[in-house]
């Protein structure tokens, strides 16, 4: 039953490939016409806009979070009093939809109502924090919001991997007369490399996907600068009726995908792999004596 | 360098865990503080190492008042249970880190690794990670990490415990070993009897929160101060017998090699073999004696089987006498010992 | 302090003082105080600013639109009413119809409890034949799976959609409960795969020497010992499923749309002035299930996280 499973993902996106070398309309026509509608795409200012847009979000919103969430593990793992509350404040955002964070920021950040006529209200006029309704700003207005909900899981995966260091490194480097943050940048950082790791791939595909925040929060305005790929799929699909143009979006999607997950397995794959073979290597080293 | 230990308290939380110890560690020697979890020997080294703050008392080094420096200054190396290595770094700077965190001119710190290096036999082991190091291979960077710091006092915190038998017994002659080279003090904590006799010049015995009794490992297994440490020492644990001596209740312990079996006759107290132990080189024969539950240690001859009735000698002069109520050593001959029947 | 003053004469009373004051029993050694001061202060601050959106939202969804004008956003409100809740719930308006959005959270929840169940269902049964019978091919699968987890939907969408309407499943309940089961399924086959692999195979081994079946064992052995993971998936495809909006948006058609599509149009696509109260309001109501969710299930969210972020 799995592999009914399979066969439908692998079925529905040779389907979406077979459709984005047609000229396919609002439906599929079995005609075939290379990559015209990859061309039609990047010849597409809105695509190339969403495209750059995925991008600026993508960079700020993974290192503020993967920053952010690394700080606020790090400084909640110092023993601190109250620290299931702290947790359960900054992971409850996650456990919200990204309709709702979309709607919630789209309301605080509203320039006539909100922050910005807040804080002139106290007694600072020329105070501006316009962005949802700047072309050139909004998309760190969704930054601001995604990463908002997003820093938790950061918080949490880190935390994890924090709490799985043996406190004996602790004392070790104690008694080596290590100062405590240069425990973190030395020690620690690098052991949590594969919870960094796990935390940007998890944003990262976020970050493809990024769909409902932005839907919620501006409708990908104003006008189209917080335009997103996976919108203008949608937008292509239901509402333009182009399905070539949006399966082809699509497709470029799922490589984008793939080119970043394939590292990440390899990676995987490999260290397993070298586990094995040291593994191997020291059974068969174990030696008596101080033979090494 | 020697180590002196003056009316030492630890308290966690509302538990007092050590109060008014006093320990004097001599230069070179090997201390090994023995005993059960929980009886504070770890707390009493980590309160050495200056891991944890005391409640009161003092801790001296070397002559030194360290009681309220830093891990780092107390010329101290240690060893844990599961090696603490940074993994991510390899041997090389597994022993370098605190060296050049410390800021020692490169030329330094370079001799000093060399040095422990060559001592330890690492040096085909440099550049690897500890994740490819076996388990002895790992003990051995973390003492090298303590040479390093040209360390005066060793200790040692349960470092065999994770390891499989046949490497335990590998690693504890490399340790002595290594103590013989080195000339170090060395303070080593242990719940394994076996390590404690094999390893320590002095061997401490520890039961809630107290030194029991102090003293070379053939001391505290001939002469033990009270039944705690009587029991703890030795395996087969001591036989403990209540009877009297001319008239005063007494509790005789005897070891199982000081019980000799012979054949049944009249003469000696007669004994019901209940269960044989084989161990290859000898044998542990369990004995019924009119109610009281022995072991004896016989050479390994498949004499012994269960049910036969043995004739007991108790080598009396060679027993321990102790108080059944305060369960302390008692300095009398064992010699008109009688037994309270059962 | 006394008893150590005696012992050791001659430490300064302030220097002992002020160690034993910044005391903590930490392997990684005291804090001194300020620093430790800081820290709390961090911490506090950014609280702060992660509650404060849960605020603004309830503040908003509490006060009359007269004081919402006033555009003071963190201000107490001075009259509370409930009213922009009834409202929400009762006589919102989305688009054409003014239902409130309590028919999206009966929807939500014909969506949410069927699909939830299916999909762990399906994949505690994948997880387990992966597990445990290693049928050829497996490791294949396994990669392909974890991949189909990570796919954008988009990519599946059009033909989805087609196939769905030549069954006559677009538009309709059963239509949506089947894409979630089908997308939720690579995520919870690898959840149950993972924890099955932590159960010791002779456990399995000896089920099959007493004459279990691949059935058998799984409704008798396995599921029963599932419970802790099984409560894991619960609370991530629960919380998932709420709150998606983009399967709700294509599949579900005029009548089932769910909670968080119908909540999208109340606030976005209204003519006339916005009565940010009853937007506020609707966002807390469409909140409500997964935070409480959130909150009751404390560490076992988190759990969730850890489980699915270590896919594979």
């Amino acid at each position: 039953m799995a592999a009914t499973v399979l066969w439908v993902y692998v079925g529905s996106v040779l389907w979406s490939v077979r459709i984005s070398v047609s000229s396919s309309r609002t439906l599929p026509i079995g005609d075939y016409v290379g990559l015209r509608q990859y061309a039609r795409l990047f010849d597409s200012e809105r695509w190339t806009l969403s495209l750059q847009n995925m991008a600026l979000f993508g960079v700020l919103f993974i290192v503020a979070c993967l920053a952010i969430g690394f700080l606020l593990a790090v400084f909640i793992d110092q023993r601190v009093r109250g620290e299931g509350v702290l947790r359960t404040i900054f992971l409850y955002p996650y456990a919200m939809s990204f309709v709702a964070t979309g709607l919630v920021w789209q309301w605080m950040l509203n320039p006539e109502l909100g922050l910005q006529a807040t804080v002139r209200g106290w007694g600072f006029p020329s105070f501006t924090f316009d962005w949802i309704a700047r072309q050139d700003a909004v998309m760190y207005a969704i930054v601001v919001a995604a990463v908002w909900q997003a820093c938790g899981l950061v918080m949490a995966l880190m935390l994890a991997g924090l709490r799985g260091i043996d406190e004996s490194l602790w004392m070790a480097a104690r008694i080596d007369g290590i100062p405590p943050w240069r425990v973190y940048a030395s020690i620690v950082l690098p052991m949590l490399g594969p919870s960094f790791g796990t935390a940007f791939v998890l944003l990262s595909v976020s970050v493809v996907k990024v769909f409902d925040v932005v839907v919620a929060m501006t409708q990908g305005g104003p006008g189209l600068a917080s335009e997103v790929p996976a919108k203008f799929i949608i937008d292509n699909l239901l509402g333009r009726a182009n399905i070539g143009l949006a399966s082809a979006a699509s497709t470029v999607l799922l490589l984008t995908v793939l080119a970043l997950l394939a590292p990440w397995f390899y990676a995987r794959a490999h260290a397993s792999r070298r586990g094995e073979r040291v593994a191997r290597a020291l059974r068969a080293s174990e030696t008596p004596g101080m033979a090494a | 360098m020697n180590v002196s230990i003056k009316q030492l308290a630890v308290r966690m939380g509302a538990n007092t865990v050590l109060s008014d110890l006093d320990l004097d560690v001599v230069a070179g020697e090997f201390l090994v503080l023995l005993g059960p979890s929980g009886c504070g020997k770890s707390t009493l080294l980590h309160a050495i190492a200056g891991l944890i703050d005391t409640d009161a008392g003092s801790v001296h080094i070397g002559g030194r008042d360290v009681t309220w420096a830093d891990p780092k200054d107390r010329a101290i190396g240690m060893v844990f249970q599961s090696y603490a290595l940074y993994p991510t770094m390899n041997v090389e700077r597994n022993m370098s880190f605190g060296l050049r965190v410390a800021g020692l001119p490169k030329a330094e710190i370079a001799r000093r690794v060399e040095r422990a290096s060559k001592m330890l036999q690492l040096d085909p082991l440099l550049a690897r990670k500890p994740a490819q190091l076996s388990g002895g291979q790992r003990q051995r960077v973390a003492i090298g990490r303590a040479l390093v710091r040209e360390a005066q006092v060793f200790l040692f915190d349960e470092p065999l415990s994770n390891l499989d038998a046949k490497l335990r017994t590998e690693l504890r002659r490399e340790l002595k070993a290594l103590h013989r080279d080195l000339g170090a003090t060395m303070i080593y904590v242990t719940h394994d009897q076996v390590e404690a006799m094999t390893l320590a010049t002095r061997v401490a015995v520890m039961c809630a929160g107290r030194i029991q009794q102090i003293g070379t490992p053939g001391e505290v297994y001939a002469r033990p101060a009270n039944m705690f440490v009587a029991g703890f020492l030795g395996s087969p644990s001591m036989n403990f017998i209540e009877g009297e001596i001319d008239g005063t209740a007494a509790t005789l312990g005897l070891r199982p090699e000081h019980i000799a079996l012979h054949p049944a006759d009249g003469a000696l107290p007669a004994a019901q073999v209940t269960l044989v132990e084989a161990m290859g080189a000898h044998e542990v024969v369990w004995l019924d004696l009119e109610g009281h539950r022995l072991a004896a240690i016989a050479p390994a001859a498949g004499v012994h089987a269960i049910g036969d009735r043995v004739g007991v000698q108790m080598m009396l002069a060679r027993a321990s006498v102790f108080d059944p109520v305060s369960q302390e050593r008692i300095e009398r001959s064992a010699v008109s010992f009688r037994r309270r029947p059962r | 302090m006394s008893a150590l003053a005696q012992a050791a004469p001659g430490l300064g009373d302030d220097a002992i003082a002020e160690r034993r004051h910044g005391l903590r029993r930490r392997p990684g050694g005291r804090m001194p105080r300020p620093a430790r001061i800081g820290l709390y202060v961090f911490l506090f601050t950014a609280a702060l600013m992660f509650l404060l959106p849960l605020y603004v939202m309830v503040a908003t969804s509490i006060k009359p639109m007269e004081e919402i004008r006033l555009g003071n956003l963190f201000g107490l409100p001075v009259r509370i009413t409930l009213a922009p809740w009834a409202q929400a719930w009762m006589s919102a308006c989305t688009g054409l119809e003014c239902g409130g959005i309590r028919a999206g959270f009966m929807n939500s929840v014909a969506i949410v409890v069927p699909s939830t169940v299916l999909s762990i269902l399906l994949g505690a049964l994948n997880g387990y034949a992966l597990s445990f019978w290693r049928p050829r091919g497996a490791q294949a699968l396994f990669v392909v799976l974890l991949t189909g987890a990570f796919i954008p939907y988009q990519v599946m969408l059009f033909p989805l959609i087609r196939a769905l309407a030549a069954l006559g499943l677009f538009g309709t309940l059963p239509g949506v409960v089947l894409i979630h089961t089908l997308f939720g399924m690579p995520v919870m086959t690898l959840l149950f795969r993972n924890y099955y692999a932590g159960v010791p195979h002779e456990l399995f081994m000896a089920a099959r020497i007493d004459g279990g079946g691949f059935w058998r064992i799984f409704v008798q052995l396995m599921l029963p010992m599932s419970l802790p993971i099984v409560v894991v998936a619960t609370i991530m495809q629960v919380t998932a499923i709420w709150n998606d909006f983009l399967i709700g948006l294509v599949f579900a058609g005029h009548d089932w749309l769910p909670m968080t599509v119908q909540l999208n149009n109340i606030i976005n696509t209204t003519t006339g002035e916005r009565l940010y109260n009853v937007n506020m309001a609707a966002t807390l109501l469409t909140s409500a299930v997964p935070l409480a969710v959130y909150l009751i299930s404390g560490r076992w969210f988190v759990r969730g996280i850890a489980a699915g972020a270590v896919k594979g």
